[in-house]
């Protein structure tokens, strides 16, 4: 079975030895530098984020107490001592409120257009359109907002609420489509063999199976959603300290909050924006990376 | 249907035949309504769209009628006397733009090339979402970080080695160090512009065929080579797609930059003095206009913003289809 | 030890002499009936030795105990049914396998008695030595010229570029199909053609063995026939080694054959080795001789 045989073949043969001939040598050493600098890129990028994360909560862990959480805003200017962030909280909660209410169906029924309905043509349309919708600087819909509510209404929650819907939208709608295209052929074709109206499928079936990923989607839109600033800039600016609830009315919010400490210029209102944005980086990090985790591990248990 | 049947299809397709037409019929006006709906909020994402553009451009409208197409290159902002002219700001936002579009490029695409060649698996799969975090940071704190740490380091540290090392170039002359500046602007840019690219160019990278790679490997090329040679032709489009949209995300941008970037109404050469961008002179003086030609001027700009935004977009998309028909 | 220069008919162009490298012998293409007469007078040497050669990927075994000699300038065919190790074998001659998670080799490996996964073995090295095509021809998105030129030109071949890549062009029988198109984009060219592209690629640096995986699989049976006419005229200046699912085609091209089956633990493993006329008329294993009378697939 084996042809074992002349020894020479296990004698290294000098002439073809394996190590490097030519200009081998140089040609490595330059393609381990460039993966050096790769890894360096990349450890660049890392730094950075645990730099930010660093410096967040150096300044502003120590500002997070229950009288942050719920006391009424601190006085403009910054010179009267005390505040928290109670009314940004809370009217965030609210402008968060009102965009998702409105996103979420908006940004579904599209997703449900475009993966069981359109056809191609009116498909790449409106792909072409959600991307563009995606693409709009936040500064700008907070523009519109203002030219298509506020300039008529005046600033609130509302506008706030609008402006922020259209940014959520596009983020809940792609992620939405991606999520209704994973559902398995073979499910619409045996609810198809059996008969089943198409509504009682999409609803029933195909629903249900991608509202995992749709949830996820519009948790991450809501995240989002919380952290702009130039859309609620210019729509929603908060009069007063206190609690407001009105959406008619401009309410505060975080983002916004921070923005005015930031700019009093007094230490001391300036390190409670150091504890908003903490607060708020802290959130917004925490929910992305759970909702990655549940999708994974939901996708595991189901086999994807 | 027969009764001989599964039971659940009976229920669904009673025998008898007036039950039966009756749920086809609430069948098919369900599907209808199912269909209306989902068509009604396509329609509504389009109708949104085609209603912001009307509403920047029909703001414009009072400054175009005053300024017409000389306002992009007129240099005066002085709201007080009602002179208005965009080329300082077209001028920070091209030059914040292109300059952090530069950067992010090279290091987005790096860490692209790293996240899908280079690492293991159970490393990619840690740094990749890592990176993916840096873009999820609202800007206002990125804006915070940088009026607080980068802005002081640009002024104590970078600008002074860089006035000795390179101060010959005018770009980088600046005998006085200022912390907000043009160069801040870019860096704070850059770090939000990283992530998008790296993301990108990082699926583009991963859809090369296998075959390919190791058809330049068997040939008895090193890793840099491979990719140099094979990887980076077989997705160059791809590449351009992805700067062109970080250059639409970087122009966009207001908060974060309008806290480093100086305030300044001028189009210096020098990278480490004062400028503006147009998104963030919209931050700072949108709610706070002096006339009503102010707020027309701003929507002005903001129309100017929209095309560009708009036409990055429109290329990045036209460029990546044709890439993907091609491959 | 290598072809004696009496011998080779003449070179079309200067004979390049790599630094260090292989001694590559003429590159012209020598006709059939000339290297049959230059191979009988040849010196063999053992290209690779395998002694109890096993592999396993993660946990699982996928070939073991495999122990043989391959020597120079034959064309050595390894044949067998799916999933014995045929081609894990053959992707572990010029290191292929090591980019695949949980890849783990026993046993000696050697090449010209130097250990192909030792430390002094430069795994860069040993592909610029060892070539392969592939089952599916994967010519780069570039021209027909720029494909064949490409690692030559990585590898410093910049002189006589032209030149080189006309050779290669022609020891893969492509030349005159491709003369006049040289910048044309080689995903033009039809699976046949393509494949010997690969072929000319692979060539065109000169190494010391062209290792081919079921080069012909892809191909219809006319240009498979051009494919056997190329390995039977490279086999004078090259080292072949070619896993092929088809027992005519290494009827037809090799000198040498090894068989690979599954051995009782269902673990795939070399049954029988030699000479392909006695392999396939005397077949010393039963094993084979039912797999060559088509007793099982």
């Amino acid at each position: 079975m084996s042809a074992l045989g002349n020894t020479p073949g296990m004698v290294p043969n000098p002439m073809h030895s394996l190590t490097p001939s030519g200009n081998l040598r140089r040609r490595q050493l330059t393609s381990r530098l460039f993966v050096t600098l790769t890894v360096a890129a990349a450890g660049l990028a890392v730094a950075v984020l645990l730099i930010l994360v660093y410096y967040a909560a150096k300044n502003g862990a120590s500002q997070l107490s229950l009288s942050f959480l719920t006391a009424q805003l601190p006085a403009p200017g910054g010179i009267v001592p005390g505040g928290g962030m109670g009314p940004a909280l809370v009217g965030t909660a609210e402008v968060i409120l009102i965009a998702t209410i409105i996103a979420l169906p908006v940004g579904v029924l599209t997703a449900i257009y475009l993966s069981e309905f359109a056809g191609r043509r009116i498909g790449r349309v409106l792909t072409t359109a959600l991307e563009q919708m995606a693409g709009v600087p936040t500064i700008l819909v907070g523009v519109f907002i203002f030219g298509l509510v506020v300039a008529h209404f005046g600033q609130s929650a509302i506008a706030a609420g609008l402006a922020l819907a259209i940014v959520e939208v596009p983020l809940i709608a792609r992620a939405s489509i991606e999520s209704l295209r994973r559902v398995p052929g073979t499910l619409r074709e045996a609810a198809d063999a059996l008969g089943v109206a198409r509504w009682r499928t999409i609803l029933g079936v195909i629903l249900p199976t991608a509202a995992n990923g749709i949830v996820t989607a519009t948790i991450l839109a809501v995240a989002r959603a919380a952290g702009e600033t130039a859309p609620v800039l210019l729509t929603c600016l908060p009069v007063g300290q206190g609690y407001q609830l009105d959406p008619r009315q401009p309410v505060a919010t975080v983002p916004v909050e921070i923005l005015q400490l930031l700019l009093s210029g007094q230490t001391s209102t300036v390190d409670k924006a150091w504890g908003a944005a903490f607060l708020l980086m802290g959130l917004i990090l925490l929910v992305n990376i759970g909702a990655r985790v549940w999708l994974r591990r939901s996708e595991r248990k189901r086999g994807v | 249907m027969s009764s001989l049947a599964a039971p659940e299809l009976n229920r669904l397709a009673p025998a008898d035949p007036g039950q039966r037409s009756r749920l086809d019929k609430v069948d098919r006006r369900a599907n209808g309504a199912l269909k209306w709906l989902a068509l009604g909020g396509g329609a509504l994402v389009f109708l949104v769209l085609l209603a912001i553009v009307y509403q920047i451009l029909s703001g414009a409208s009072g400054a175009f009628d005053k300024f017409g197409f000389a306002f992009i290159v007129h240099k005066d902002w002085v709201p007080a006397s009602a002179q208005f002219g965009a080329w300082t700001f077209i001028y920070g936002t091209l030059v914040t733009g292109v300059g952090s579009v530069l950067l992010s490029t090279i290091l987005g695409v790096s860490i692209g090339l790293f996240l899908s060649l280079m690492a293991p698996r159970r490393v990619a799969a840690i740094i990749g979402p890592l990176v993916e975090m840096l873009a999820a940071i609202p800007s206002v704190i990125i804006g915070l970080i940088g009026i607080y740490l980068i802005c002081p380091f640009i002024k104590t540290d970078i600008e002074p080695w860089v006035h000795s090392a390179f101060g010959w170039i005018p770009i980088f002359g600046a005998p006085e160090p200022v912390g907000n500046s043009i160069f801040a602007a870019i860096l704070v840019l850059t770090i939000m512009v990283v992530p998008i690219i790296a993301a990108l160019t990082r699926d583009l990278f991963l859809t090369v065929p296998g075959e390919l790679r190791d058809g330049a490997e068997a040939l008895g090329a090193t890793r840099w080579e491979m990719i140099r040679g094979v990887v980076i032709p077989t997705t160059q489009s791809g590449i351009v797609a992805a700067s062109i949209l970080g250059f639409g995300r970087a122009v966009g941008e207001a908060i974060a930059v309008a806290q480093v970037v100086g305030g300044v109404p001028a189009d210096p050469i020098d990278l480490f003095k004062g400028g503006y961008t147009g998104a963030s002179l919209i931050a700072n003086t949108f709610i706070s206009p002096v006339s009503n030609l102010n707020t027309s001027a701003l929507f002005y700009i903001a129309a100017i913003l929209l095309v560009i935004g708009i036409t990055s977009n429109l290329t990045a998309q036209r460029i990546s289809r044709s890439f993907g028909r091609a491959r | 030890m290598s072809l004696s220069s009496e011998e080779t008919p003449e070179a079309s162009g200067p004979h390049l002499r790599l630094p260090g490298g292989p001694t590559a012998g003429s590159p012209a293409a020598l006709s059939p009936e000339s290297a049959a007469s230059a191979r009988s007078s040849v010196a063999r040497e053992t290209v690779f030795t395998s002694r109890g050669v096993s592999v396993n990927y993660g946990a699982k075994r996928a070939l073991e105990n495999v122990t043989l000699e391959i020597e120079s300038n034959y064309a050595t065919a390894f044949i067998g049914p799916s999933g014995c190790g045929k081609s894990t074998f053959l992707r572990c001659l010029n290191r292929m396998n090591d980019s695949i998670t949980g890849f783990k080799i026993d046993g000696d490996l050697l090449y010209h008695g130097h250990d192909l996964y030792g430390s002094g073995a430069n795994r860069v090295e040993v592909r610029r030595r060892i070539g392969m095509v592939f089952q599916k021809p994967n010519p780069f998105p570039k021209s027909i010229y720029d494909n064949v030129a490409w690692a030559a030109r990585n590898l410093g071949m910049k002189q006589d570029l032209d030149e080189r890549v006309e050779r290669a062009l022609r020891s893969a029988a492509l030349w005159d199909e491709v003369k006049d198109r040289l910048k044309a984009s080689a995903l033009g060219l039809s699976g046949g053609q393509q494949q010997r592209l690969c072929i000319a690629r692979a060539v065109a640096i000169e190494p010391d063995v062209v290792l081919l995986d079921e080069p012909a699989s892809a191909l219809d049976p006319i240009a498979t026939a051009a494919i056997e006419d190329l390995i039977t005229a490279l086999k004078s200046q090259y080292t072949i080694v070619i896993v092929t699912h088809n027992m005519q085609q290494a009827m037809r091209v090799a000198d040498k054959t090894a068989f690979f089956s599954l051995d009782e633990s269902r673990i795939g493993t070399l049954i029988e080795y030699e000479t392909t006329d006695k392999l396939f008329s005397r077949p010393g294993d039963k094993r084979t001789e039912a797999y060559i009378t088509g007793q099982f697939g």
